[in-house]
């Protein structure tokens, strides 16, 4: 049960926060179809970064007197420099969408072809192989939490609650929470998300009130970008061993799914995420999955492929969004360019 | 002379050419670039390195190797020629449903969904028949009607929950997408069409060319000797054709079209939408399948059948051959060997040097890119026009003209 928990989280939280991404966008008005590409650019740059400062040795001393807290702090700065990547790279779609009034699919679109395409031209530069690694050790004797940085012996336990929320978890996790949180507050509570929601429902009504619609649709992508930059690395570093390989395996585009199923809606997302993080769970390991302790792994006894949990997301996606498509919460002008002339 | 050019360059097409071969450009430029950038920046390549670099990156369809003292040379080859024309296949069939979608006011960002659909139809009916009481040919054609119905189910699906649910296309496109992903690896997994012969060779399928299927070469290797090219190049350029007369000659083409112009005076003068949406979507499919189709059916190609984390690459280049080409399906022929001719560049850099071919998927996503906003190219091509007839005094407003009419394009 700890074991599902904390995986379930492990593949939930990206994907919550992603699919915030996609919300703040949205809600601006533009679609971020490129939540893929941008979710794959920041997991390079993060590894790039956990690369360079390893080469740099400046955590050297800290891995070597297990200071989980300045290594906790690495893994942060890490992650700011995949959320910054992020935000510039989202600057591509913001400068088409915006300023040149593109089509916001196609440049999605085209942003998703860009990232694995110069991730791995540079990966197979840097690396001479399709992966790029960390540059010494692996991500859990550097970033995953351990009992023994609290005193506790191998055979000891931390309690259901210790074992489930903090022994072998990464705080990444939980930085990712609390962000998600703090921002779901900014978009419904303050001054600035009530004007970035107005841009993305009538933009024109906005605009006559004296919001700057375009610089407020360059706020939605950009925090979109950063958010999504800096999921793609969270997911790198607890799925993928803080690897890059230009590749996050479609976590970007089932984020998309998680937003809709959300019906745009950050607490609705959030269950979403859950959800959707059990499937994957499920698919991942239902062959080792001991849900109540009794020694019989019951989902394998089901004997259901593990590609049917991996599709659900989809299928229930797809048959939710047909019958509430009447009452979908979709923002109004997502997709249309803003055009001033047009009031 | 001068005002001729004018003349041409007022016509919608040939600013279209233009926005197109302004955003090829533009691309190379950046794959040129960034193999500058790299090749100065990395003292593993080196600066002399650069010079090759940008010769393949833009000629690397006329590569012959590296000669005695290993400098790169150029010429004819057969066999990249050859091999431009069998990847450019795919690639045209999957650019034809994008455009057939797109005239019809839809993205059919679903290619790579019902490409794999067919892959899957066609690869289990041709290797599942045995050839030894079906002749070979019946079995290539039954197989390439598999893959194109697999493909036109597929593509109705997005298609009819848009028609019927009013449900975003890309968005269904996307969900269908994956769930095929999963759909093909789920039937392909441990089942009896994996290839278990050959060592070290778990994670594929046999080759249609195990059961005796293949698309007939009939002299083309002849002409390219030592490439994959097959007739299937030439189907695909007759099924261009077909789609063009099918889009500007037909009744049921019009029909398509003025739903894309606009669905609700479409509507008005008594055109079923629904069924039109549907029926779009449906064709859109099923030319992926048969892109799918044809390439499996060759025979020598092999099928990554675990292929759930990723969708196939040729299903989104659709996309920008599409574009390019602005939808025009016998321009389409052109633009998808245009691809295909980067993509052989892309192996010729990896083979001949440093670099490695994903340079050449940069590029063309810069070219997405550009295509994304080549309304805005063209835009500034007629804003160029009319500043020059404003400067010799034959019209005295111009800019005001400028501006409305960018207004109403941006509707």
């Amino acid at each position: 049960m700890t074991f599902l928990i904390r995986q379930t989280l492990i593949y939930a939280v990206p994907l919550m926060i992603v699919a915030l991404a996609g919300v703040f966008a949205e809600r601006s008005g533009i679609i971020n179809l490129a939540l893929e590409g941008i979710m794959i650019f920041g997991a390079f740059i993060g590894v790039v970064f956990v690369n360079m400062i390893q080469e740099a040795g400046v955590f050297d001393g800290a891995k070597a007197d297990s200071n989980w807290a300045a290594l906790q702090g690495f893994a942060m700065l890490a992650m700011l420099a995949a959320a910054a990547s992020g935000a510039l790279f989202s600057l591509l779609l913001s400068f088409a969408s915006v300023n040149l009034r593109a089509d916001q699919t196609i440049g999605g679109t085209a942003l998703n072809l860009m990232a694995p395409a110069l991730v791995l031209f540079f990966i197979r530069i840097i690396a001479n192989q399709n992966v790029l690694n960390m540059a010494g050790g692996d991500a859990p004797s550097w970033f995953m939490l351990r009992k023994s940085y609290f005193g506790y012996g191998r055979t000891d336990s931390m309690g259901f609650f210790g074992e489930a929320f903090i022994n072998q978890t990464y705080p990444a996790t939980y930085v990712c929470i609390l962000l998600f949180i703090v921002l779901s507050v900014i978009l419904y509570q303050t001054r600035f998300g009530l004007r970035l929601r107005s841009c993305g429902e009538n933009p024109q009504a906005a605009d006559s009130l004296g919001i700057n619609v375009y610089k407020m649709r360059y706020a939605g992508t950009t925090i979109s970008g950063a958010l999504a930059g800096m999921g793609g690395f969270v997911y790198a570093l607890t799925t993928a061993n803080c690897s890059a390989n230009g590749d996050v395996a479609g976590f970007g585009f089932l984020a998309l799914a998680v937003m809709i199923f959300g019906n745009w809606k950050p607490l609705n997302i959030a269950g979403a995420a859950l959800l959707f993080g059990l499937f994957k769970c499920i698919a991942a390991s239902y062959t080792s999955i001991d849900i109540n302790g009794d020694g019989i792994f019951m989902l394998k006894e089901l004997g259901i492929s593990s590609h049917l949990y991996r599709m659900l997301p989809y299928v229930i996606t797809l048959v939710v969004l047909a019958f509430t498509s009447k009452k979908s919460h979709a923002p109004k002008a997502e997709g249309i360019p803003y055009d001033k002339g047009q009031r | 002379m001068k005002e001729k050019w004018s003349a041409l360059m007022e016509k919608e097409g040939a600013k279209t050419v233009v926005a197109s071969l302004l955003s090829i450009l533009i691309g190379l430029l950046m794959g040129c670039i960034i193999v500058l950038i790299v090749g100065l920046t990395n003292p593993a390549l080196g600066a002399g390195s650069v010079w090759d670099g940008i010769r393949l990156v833009l000629g690397g369809i006329l590569s012959t190797g590296r000669d005695a003292v290993g400098k790169l040379t150029f010429g004819f080859n057969p066999t990249n020629v050859g091999n431009m024309l069998f990847r450019a296949t795919p690639l045209i069939l999957t650019g034809l449903s994008v455009a057939v979608a797109f005239k019809t006011g839809l993205f059919n960002i679903g290619a790579p969904g019902q490409y794999l659909m067919g892959t899957a139809a066609t690869l289990i009916v041709a290797l599942s028949i045995p050839t030894a009481s079906v002749p070979a040919p019946i079995v290539w054609l039954l197989a390439f009607l598999a893959g194109i119905l697999a493909g036109a189910a597929w593509g109705a699906i997005p298609g009819m929950v848009k028609a019927l649910l009013n449900i975003n296309e890309v968005l269904a496109c996307i969900m269908t997408n994956w769930i095929a992903a999963n759909l093909v690896t789920w039937v392909f997994a441990d089942s009896i069409w994996c290839n278990m012969e050959e060592n070290g060779k778990t994670g594929y399928i046999y080759k249609t060319a195990h059961n005796g299927v293949e698309t007939a070469k009939w002299g083309l290797d002849a002409v390219f000797p030592g490439s994959q090219v097959n007739w299937g190049i030439i189907i695909a350029i007759v099924l261009a054709v077909v789609v063009y007369v099918f889009i500007t000659k037909t009744t049921i083409g019009y029909e398509l079209v003025s739903c894309g112009s606009n669905r609700h005076a479409a509507r008005y003068a008594g055109i079923n939408d629904k069924r039109n949406i549907v029926l779009s979507m449906a064709i859109a499919g099923g030319l992926s399948g048969a892109a799918a189709s044809l390439y499996y059916l060759s025979g020598n190609t092999e099928f990554f059948w675990s292929t759930y984390q990723s969708l196939p690459a040729v299903g989104f280049n659709g996309i920008p051959v599409a574009l390019l080409a602005a939808s025009n399906p016998v321009a389409i022929i052109f633009t998808g060997c245009f691809m295909s001719m980067l993509n052989i560049s892309g192996q010729q850099l990896t083979n001949l040097t440093g670099y490695n071919e994903y340079i050449t998927d940069v590029i063309i996503a810069a070219i997405v890119y550009l295509s994304a906003f080549s309304l805005v190219i063209k835009m500034l091509l007629t804003g160029r026009k009319k500043r020059k007839t404003a400067a010799s005094g034959l019209d005295s407003r111009p800019a005001q003209d400028g501006r409305t009419e960018k207004g109403g394009e941006g509707a």
